[in-house]
């Protein structure tokens, strides 16, 4: 009578079923979804007294702590060994709103932490093109933002962290106490422990509201000339490219400050957008190419040319325009995107045969931003930041035609001094590595000899 | 709601209730094991801008400790009136199906010791003639399973304890409501799988919320859609089910 896939002797022999830990976990990717692979197993810390005991029982160079896995490549994974969630860390733990102090566990976002110092008149003093990224995820990689030229990287505002080890179970590092460790931990992408918890200086703004311009550029010496008028007076500027412009880039370039009086009960307010829009899975990988991408740019661009020039904009709307759509990067499809990222120097000359590397290959890049850093050092020992022009380019992942492109466009920006950003990528190699980041060695250094990650891997090991 | 005491605050659920009233001027009595993660807890929740945190350390399954956070929560806030009971245990499956005191215990954490509770903090709602006792059990409670029989034993146990209580308490119009929550991304469900079927604690914490808001329904389930699954899981005939193995 019974069919054999209900026979009662199977229960007697599995009566339980068997722990998913042992079983590996595939469903781990990145924000570029590109690589895959699976993961031995996922710990999760919801609280920071836990900390100690995981890395404890680790193995060496085994487990990769982290936070929301915005970054692009695998800087934020681990593949076969193990991943520490420190996302449930996630509380506040002291402010002082008189002086703009703020102290919260790793696993805070920067999205909690505007929505609680905003109304105090406070902001956050670097601001990626996204809220979703815990603190500790923003030290790891020592973000950047638009004010670069006025602010630096994140890590210059740090004023305290704590730090778990597997040799310390709890480490305070500061611009006066360890040193070494402080200045790896800014931008060390995980590698020199578990950051529990941060403490921040705030930057007074005086409203949520920024006033914004913006001006079309039709070559590349405009954009100079307008980043070099713009960069002394406005807070936040950058670029955007567009990718189909013939021999010299166009685009526009934005500028904002925070606008100075408090803008009491402003209509655009209740027009911001309440929920993110979700984007389906499964889109398939086709639907961008060129052509699409191509009208893209073009209705992108003809809308920017025809909108107002200056206007007052909420700061949500401003720094994350992407953050409306949930999961944006299923637009991508299956295949996933890979990012690029690099710094070059204030040479016109380098970032045309770029470009012009870009469109010979005839693959296009959905999205082309271009900033000036400014010469703010950041502490950090493996920071990306430095003075020159970066230039951020995203490609739909089509495997080797995509990679190859990248190694042609690494020829150009490495020998003359340039760098990538790790947060970004996916595929650099060692040589390209050990090139953008001169003192990786001193970094090492500093690792926990029980943290690993793919991407440390693949940049360090043979 | 405007007092409301939680056993078990430090549970990942209850954690994002407490957060979720933060802005509902709700003073509350947190009562847990860990005194460090109670601190930590409330200096967030005080930062977030909650009214009056308390916090009290006791091991609910002791019912001398039981009484005592009773004690502290009438001493302290004095005439609460919503109660959320938010502890309970899953212990590792692996371990021993066949052990006795691993049985015994998995019962006394999330039945004995939440039934002891619960009539005594309804001493408390009896008297005030109004007020809200909320307990968390589980969908597993509603069939018996291969896979965790012990514990929905245990909190269907306690399901049928808070339908009975529901209707002892019903004229003096204090409402008692049986959260039946699926399973949630939790530490309590580390090693299940799919994960993607797991329910976001702050969703459900978002839903249990609004029931002790409106102080009903009388059995939330959530997510929502639980109630016809498990309408249907508990339809399912006796043998069918047996050779099923779900």
């Amino acid at each position: 009578m019974a069919v054999p896939v209900f026979s009662r002797r199977a229960s007697v022999s599995s009566p339980v079923p068997e722990s998913s830990l042992g079983r590996g976990r595939r469903d781990i990717e990145s924000w570029g979804r590109y690589p895959h692979g699976a993961h031995r197993r996922v710990l999760r810390a919801w609280w920071s007294d836990q900390v100690p005991a995981c890395l404890a029982n680790a193995g060496p160079a085994s487990i990769l702590p982290g936070g929301l896995r915005r970054s692009y490549g695998d800087s934020c994974l681990n593949f076969g060994r193990d991943l520490l969630d420190c996302t449930p860390l996630d509380r506040f733990l002291f402010a002082d709103f008189q002086r703009g102090i703020l102290r919260c566990e790793a696993g805070v976002t920067l999205h909690e932490i505007l929505r609680m110092v905003v109304p105090r008149g406070w902001f956050l003093p670097v601001l990626p093109g996204t809220a979703h990224v815990t603190l500790g995820g923003a030290i790891a990689n020592d973000i950047h933002g638009k004010n670069h030229h006025r602010q630096g990287s994140i890590g210059r505002h740090l004023r305290q962290l704590m730090l778990s080890r597997s040799d310390a179970p709890e480490l305070l590092c500061s611009p006066n106490s360890e040193i070494e460790l402080f200045r790896a931990t800014i931008g060390g992408l995980g590698l020199t422990g578990v950051i529990l918890w941060a403490e921040m200086q705030l930057k007074p703004v005086s409203s949520p509201w920024l006033l914004a311009r913006k001006s079309v550029f039709k070559s590349l010496d405009e954009f100079f000339y307008l980043t070099a008028q713009n960069d002394d007076s406005e807070e936040y500027t950058v670029a955007w490219l567009d990718g189909f412009a013939r021999s010299d880039p166009q685009g526009v370039f934005f500028s904002a400050s925070h606008a100075p009086a408090p803008v009491e009960n402003h209509s655009g307010e209740a027009s911001l957008q309440r929920h993110a829009f979700p984007v389906a899975r499964g889109i398939p990988g086709q639907c961008l190419n060129p052509w699409t991408i191509r009208l893209f740019n073009a209705a992108y661009r003809n809308y920017q040319e025809r909108s107002t020039r200056t206007k007052l904009i909420h700061y949500r709307s401003f720094f994350f325009p992407l953050d409306s759509l949930d999961n944006w990067n299923r637009i991508y499809g299956r295949g996933g995107l890979v990012q690029y990222q690099c710094l070059l120097p204030e040479d016109p000359g380098i970032l045309r045969r770029l470009l012009a590397k870009i469109s010979i290959s005839g693959q296009v890049s959905f999205l082309m931003v271009l900033k000036r850093f400014g010469n703010l050092a950041s502490p950090g020992i493996l920071a990306f930041p430095r003075p020159g022009l970066t230039l951020a380019l995203d490609f739909p992942m089509r495997g080797r035609r995509t990679l190859q492109l990248l190694d042609e466009l690494d020829a150009i920006v490495l020998p003359c001094g340039g760098a990538l950003y790790p947060a970004k990528d996916a595929r650099m190699s060692r040589a390209a590595f050990q090139s953008s980041f001169p003192n990786w060695r001193r970094f090492r250094a500093a690792i926990d000899p029980k943290c690993s990650s793919s991407f440390w891997r693949r940049v360090t090991e043979w | 709601m405007k007092k409301i005491v939680i056993l078990g605050a430090l549970s990942a659920i209850a954690r994002q209730v407490a957060r979720q009233i933060v802005g509902h001027d709700v003073e509350m009595l947190l009562v847990g094991r860990s005194p460090r993660r109670l601190a930590e807890l409330r200096r967030d929740l005080q930062l977030r801008g909650s009214k009056r945190v308390e916090i009290f350390q006791a091991d609910l399954e002791n019912l001398e400790e039981q009484r005592a956070a009773y004690e502290y929560a009438r001493r302290q806030l004095v005439d609460f009136d919503v109660l959320l009971l938010a502890y309970g245990a899953l212990l590792d499956p692996k371990s021993a199906v066949c052990d006795s005191q691993w049985v015994t215990r998995q019962l006394t954490v999330n039945f004995v010791s939440a039934a002891a509770a619960l009539t005594l903090f309804a001493e408390h709602f009896e008297k005030r003639m109004e007020g809200c006792l909320a307990a968390i059990t589980s969908v597993a409670g509603d069939r018996g399973r291969p896979a965790n029989y012990v514990y929905g034993s245990a909190k269907g146990g306690l399901a049928l304890f808070l339908q009975g209580l529901r209707a002892r308490l019903h004229p003096c119009g204090v409402s008692v409501i049986t959260i039946k929550p699926g399973p949630v991304d939790t530490p309590m469900t580390e090693f299940f799988q799919p994960r993607r079927l797991l329910a976001r604690p702050e969703s459900v914490a978002a839903e249990i919320v609004r029931a002790l808001e409106r102080r009903r329904p009388a059995v939330l389930y959530t997510p929502a859609y639980w109630r016809p699954l498990m309408a249907g899981i508990r339809a399912l005939p006796e043998p069918i089910m047996r050779r099923l193995q779900i």
